[in-house]
């Protein structure tokens, strides 16, 4: 029921265009796996597209490049997936190119690291506070 | 004393110039979640709400000497939990507005790598609490098939009933807060008055009144109660009887019909362009239900009905749940009527541990027991995404397995966290009156929005 394609990075926003445009009206998920030391390259983002007029799921994987950890924005196909990147570059560091306004989403503005990376360690990092003076 | 060395000569970095210094001006900016009077094309265009379609604007007198932005929450009765919305107003009409979240945000994404499959649904249960059950489904649904297995007839009848009664009370929430919003007020403490009846069966089953974790991979924790079928009949009973009750008191009352009739029109194309599902697409004219098109834990064999509205205003988002809650109680029906009867849980010795008597005779069943609560059960390599049909729409929850006993990446598509793109649609070139009505209109949890 759920098909999987693999796709390059140059070819990803072409490759949803033509999929929109074959009846896939809804992007209802973007999201991204860190792979780290276990593959190369390191992060993959994974969109799931829904047709509903057809009744099919798709998901479209692609791998990032470690060097430029950027990928195109697919906002201007689908409307829907500016929170998701803006979530996917605030957890995992990913730029989206061309996107109105890719901000952290869930995370302070001036958050140091991304959370949902594999080196980033849980339960062991200090709280940030938003421009707390430093006590003598 | 709290001071700042580098900047402490800096008299402009103090609010107030007296010695004492005051609120460090820094502090309070707040970046990027700003809105910002002057802003790109596109960002506006997304803010006023007219990026796929600009379809709705309220012809009102207003110079733009009477433009401001003020902010709206986080804490606001109306925002249903810690969600700010930075708005500019221009008189009394909204214009542009901007969803500030993370209030809440509490990384149950990478608490969930550090989890065992079988304590997976502990922490899933407390993203969308207003509907636990299904973010317990969801989970279970992707594990069992990330595992190959199928759970007893009985446990997939349960989750149903389970499920089907956390839509009622869902869908009870959302009309009793959404009434409060607006100013029916006697709907409030209605809808709330219902739930109970609902939350009451549930801590019988269950122990627990929200955060259940009751269905885990493998089944579900533990048989319906003695004279369940009672308490359901009471449910069934009751309910419809009430929601005669809300309609004698708003279907055809003419103040409820002039604030929300033709009030943040949500049209089907935008639904589509921003991934909105669930009854906001329902009232918007698209019968798209994935309890029909993509059926799950067997509740296609149920007969119910998928309500569609077309006027895809506040009223018809209102009148979907209400219309919902039956068919639902259709389903908890045939449920009750047809539970088969069996184990709860899958009879696979890797999945479930040994029942609790078994402990005391067998020195095995008691190790067995220790290695599934301490090091949980390996799932198969491999990737799965399975949607239910939550209360607010398409729940799915994505689970990636490198072969151990935790996740390796799990993640959960939230159906609050995209209906909330939808605010400035159904708010920009509203007045600020009807604002409020059309965020109570998509239900948002902030749990599932910022997980």
């Amino acid at each position: 029921m759920m098909e999987t394609q693999q796709v390059e990075v140059n070819e990803y926003h072409e490759h949803i265009k033509t999929l929109f445009d074959d009846g896939y009206e809804m992007m209802v998920d973007l999201t991204a796996v860190d792979w780290f030391r276990k593959k190369e390259p390191r992060f993959e983002v994974v969109v799931n597209l829904l047709s509903l007029s057809k009744n099919e799921r798709k998901m479209i994987k692609v791998n990032i490049d470690d060097e430029t950890l950027s990928i195109p924005s697919i906002t201007d196909i689908y409307p829907g997936a500016n929170f998701y990147e803006r979530e996917v570059y605030d957890m995992f560091g990913i730029i989206f190119e061309n996107h109105p306004e890719l901000t952290r989403i869930l995370m302070p503005d001036d958050w140091i690291g991304h959370p949902l990376r594999k080196d980033y360690g849980s339960g062991r990092i200090p709280v940030q506070f938003k421009n707390a003076p430093k006590v003598d | 004393m709290v001071k700042n060395k580098e900047n402490s000569e800096d008299l402009e970095f103090w609010a107030t110039n007296s010695e004492e210094g005051g609120w460090n001006i820094a502090s309070t900016d707040e970046g990027s979640q700003k809105m910002n009077e002057e802003e790109s094309d596109q960002q506006l265009k997304i803010q006023t709400g007219s990026d796929v379609v600009d379809d709705y604007f309220v012809e009102e007198e207003t110079s733009e000497d009477e433009r401001m932005i003020v902010n709206m929450g986080p804490q606001h009765p109306s925002t249903h939990g810690v969600l700010r919305l930075q708005v500019e107003l221009e008189g009394e009409a909204v214009r542009r507005v901007k969803p500030v979240i993370g209030y809440l945000h509490t990384g149950m994404e990478k608490t969930g790598e550090e989890l065992t499959y079988l304590q997976g649904p502990t922490n899933t249960t407390r993203m969308d609490y207003l509907s636990p059950f299904f973010n317990e489904l969801v989970f279970s649904l992707t594990t069992e098939k990330l595992l190959d297995i199928e759970v007893p007839a009985r446990a997939q009848t349960i989750r149903i009933l389970m499920t089907e009664l956390n839509r009622v009370s869902s869908h009870l929430v959302a009309l009793a807060t959404g009434g409060m919003d607006i100013g029916a007020l006697s709907m409030m403490i209605f809808g709330f008055r219902e739930r109970e009846l609902i939350l009451n069966f549930f801590e019988k089953t269950t122990g627990l009144r929200m955060n259940h974790n009751y269905i885990r991979p493998g089944g579900v924790a533990a048989d319906l109660p003695d004279d369940w079928q009672k308490d359901v009949k009471e449910i069934l009973k009751v309910i419809p009887e009430k929601l005669k009750d809300y309609d004698e008191m708003l279907l055809d009352n003419p103040i409820w019909q002039g604030r929300l009739q033709n009030v943040g029109i949500l049209t089907t194309e935008e639904c589509l362009a921003y991934g909105i599902t669930g009854p906001s697409i329902r009232a918007a004219g698209y019968g798209w239900d994935l309890r029909k098109m993509q059926p799950y834990s067997g509740i296609e064999k149920f007969d119910f009905n998928v309500p569609v509205l077309q006027e895809s205003d506040v009223f018809a988002r209102w009148r979907i749940k209400v219309l919902e809650i039956l068919e639902s109680l259709k389903i908890v029906e045939q449920a009750m009527n047809s539970m088969p009867k069996g184990p709860y849980k899958i009879q696979d010795k890797k999945v479930t541990p040994p029942p609790r008597k078994r402990l005391d005779e067998s020195m095995e069943a008691l190790i067995h027991h220790f290695k599934i609560y301490t090091e949980g059960f390996k799932v198969p390599e491999g990737e799965a995404y399975v949607a239910v049909e939550s209360p607010r729409g398409e729940l799915g929850c994505y689970i990636v397995s490198d072969g151990s006993s935790k996740p390796y990446r799990m993640h959960v598509r939230g159906p609050s966290f995209c209906n909330l793109q939808a605010l400035p649609v159904v708010m920009a070139d509203s007045p600020i009156a009807d604002a409020v009505a059309a965020i109570a209109s998509l239900d948002p949890v902030i749990g599932d929005v910022d997980r």
